[in-house]
């Protein structure tokens, strides 16, 4: 299987996870390292990371995973910047998931707001990994604006209701330049694997791990979901035929 | 256009009659549905659904786990002031209660939050009666100053204010601000609020809308049970909650459930309701709207916390003294209710955590704001 590089750095794993909603950090811990997963999100909001003692930070200190904090809460670019800018300071990284839901309800992103801060970001050196609506020409633009890889949702955070959006991504995939990850409505193994046949470069999961019934278990189910995705796609899948084919009716004539 | 205008359109006799009209196929249907409105809403808080508590339970715990994990959220009240200029009758702070009152300095202030953060608290709701001369704008401005340092998310619960004064103190830090109704019902609302500000229904029943103009980060409603028709009550908050996230879409919200605990002056509610159709109510709030957040507090008792967080809760306090000062020295001053369960914080969160829920204490950073 071929390793994913997004802005230089090569990861083996092409699951990314998430560090919320799980039932303890002990929990947490075991389930990603079950997964296998080499990229973490983080919400800024909590973790204390000044003290130097904050419980779900210390569990996520291993070799191979790196953290990717999140900008969960803010409402506008403005907000994000500063808050991206914090998370470089506090957490040692310049990786950043760009999230911009003015919307607290659903917490659906904002364009306008995304492609803004997505642009200023990259002009002060970050890796922007921004989380967007699965639209084409929005994700071109960010691109455009010096994203590192571009995040399409799938269907709304949190719902586990799979690719909705499949149509959508499946253009993203064709367009991009930069790596695609969905992000947000996978919620079950086979979502991951459909996403990463389509094509994917990476899937992040968090609530269908978190709250599962055995988040380790399932973390392994995922991990070997996305594999078997990705190799399927990279061996190139047989095309579905709609119907039979014995004769050649139509054409046959040309051969008499 | 505010939520006055739409509940005028709404009769309460006539609604609590629709409520207790519903039968078991509407709620069958209301379940059923994949959204649902707040019609179903009435058929869920009805006396027909009352057979269908153990399914509902089952939906609303794993709607609350697929949105908000198997966390809790953890927060504690700080009663800044126990003065107070309204008379509401069933309240322990009434003005009438010939008590001496509190109003803490800056000292007190301190003092409390250095016992509270000991807890490990993030979170803090600043409690006061409404006696706007001693604690007005510019004393809740200085507490935000004092407790900006300790705390990474400051809510309130205090006298309603204007929309420019909560904008002054969001840029001081505030976050989210809790404000009851109390009761929905604008005939009887006199007869518990004879005297004093809060008699005045519309600008109690406006303030989540300036809130929202303000645009403070959560608005928490409710009313307060025991006072009148609880299911009637329940359908107007739904109502209220329905017109909130659609004209303040950018505003979180929050459900509480304040229940009538014995205090001084000892009012006796005169719709009690039993632990059963709280719950009702707490799952009929979720499965109708699955993203608010429900909020419990030390009103109720161990058996029913406990048990109550898996079900719906999202956010519940634990270790509260409801006097001000109580925290740093206990027993010194009037309280506005007796707490139920006085369990400190710590024993509370590892029976989250024997549970299989982990203890949320930090989920807002200053920096966001």
């Amino acid at each position: 299987m071929q390793p994913l590089t997004i802005a230089g750095k090569t990861f083996n794993s092409r699951l990314f996870t998430g560090t919320g909603k799980f039932s303890s950090s002990e929990m947490m811990e075991k389930a990603l390292l079950a997964s296998e997963s080499e990229l973490v999100t983080v919400a800024l909001k909590r973790v204390d990371a000044h003290s130097g003692m904050d419980d779900m930070l210390s569990k996520l200190k291993h070799p191979h995973i790196n953290l990717l904090p999140n900008t969960s809460g803010v409402r506008t670019a403005k907000e994000a910047v500063f808050a991206a800018q914090l998370a470089r300071e506090a957490l040692q990284t310049n990786w950043v998931k760009l999230e911009i839901h003015p919307d607290p309800k659903y917490l659906l992103p904002d364009p306008e707001e995304t492609l803004k801060a997505t642009a200023e970001l990259a002009k002060m050196d970050f890796t922007v990994l921004p989380y967007v609506h699965a639209d084409p020409v929005l994700c071109k633009k960010l691109e455009e604006a010096g994203a590192a890889a571009v995040m399409p949702l799938g269907s709304p955070i949190g719902s586990n209701m799979g690719l909705e959006t499949r149509h959508f991504i499946e253009i993203i995939v064709g367009q991009s330049n930069v790596p695609v990850v969905v992000d947000a409505g996978i919620g079950k193994p086979s979502h991951a694997a459909e996403a990463m046949e389509m094509g994917v470069d990476a899937v992040l999961v968090n609530t269908a791990i978190a709250v599962a019934g055995d988040p380790v278990t399932i973390a392994k189910a995922f991990k070997n979901a996305v594999n078997a995705g990705r190799m399927a796609y990279e061996a190139g899948m047989a095309g579905i035929s709609q119907q039979a084919v014995a004769s050649s009716p139509l054409t046959s004539f040309l051969d008499d | 256009m505010s939520f006055t205008d739409i509940l005028n359109r709404y009769d309460w006799e006539d609604v609590t009659a629709s409520i207790y009209a519903k039968t078991k196929d509407d709620v069958k249907r209301a379940l059923n549905k994949r959204k649902r409105d707040t019609e179903d809403f009435k058929a869920l808080v009805s006396p027909a659904a009352a057979p269908f508590l153990e399914q509902m339970a089952a939906m609303s715990k794993s709607i609350t786990q697929k949105r908000f994990g198997k966390t809790v959220q953890m927060y504690i009240p700080l009663y800044l002031s126990n003065k107070c200029d309204n008379h509401c009758i069933y309240c322990g702070f009434n003005k009438g209660n010939k008590f001496p009152r509190t109003v803490l300095n800056e000292d007190q202030i301190l003092k409390e939050a250095r016992v509270i953060k000991s807890y490990g608290f993030e979170h803090v709701l600043l409690v006061t009666g409404e006696a706007p001369r001693e604690c007005g704008l510019d004393y809740f401005k200085r507490a935000f100053e004092l407790l900006r340092p300790y705390f990474s998310l400051i809510s309130i619960e205090v006298q309603p204010m204007e929309t420019d004064q909560y904008r002054q103190l969001m840029d001081m830090g505030l976050h989210s601000v809790y404000i009851y109704q109390e009761t929905y019902n604008r005939e009887r609302y006199g007869i518990y609020h004879p005297k004093g500000k809060k008699s005045d229904f519309k600008y109690r029943l406006e303030t989540p809308d300036r809130l929202g103009k303000a645009g403070v980060f959560k608005t928490g409603i409710g009313f307060l049970i025991g006072l009148e028709n609880w299911r009637t009550e329940a359908f107007f908050t739904a109502l209220h909650l329905s017109y909130l996230e659609k004209t303040y879409w950018q505003t979180k919200y929050s459900i509480s459930f304040p229940r009538l605990r014995p205090h001084a002056g000892s009012y006796q509610p005169s719709h009690p309701i039993s632990d059963r159709e709280l719950l009702q109510l707490i799952t009929a709030y979720r499965i109708m709207d699955e993203e608010v957040e429900l909020s419990l507090s030390v009103r109720e008792s161990k058996k029913f916390r406990d048990n109550a967080f898996q079900l719906g809760i999202t956010s519940i306090s634990a270790g509260s003294k409801t006097d001000p000062g109580g925290y740093s020295n206990p027993s010194s001053s009037l309280k506005q209710f007796e707490e139920h369960d006085e369990r400190s914080p710590l024993e509370f969160a590892s029976v989250v955590r024997s549970k299989g829920y982990e203890p949320v204490w930090k989920d807002w950073d200053p920096c966001l704001q």
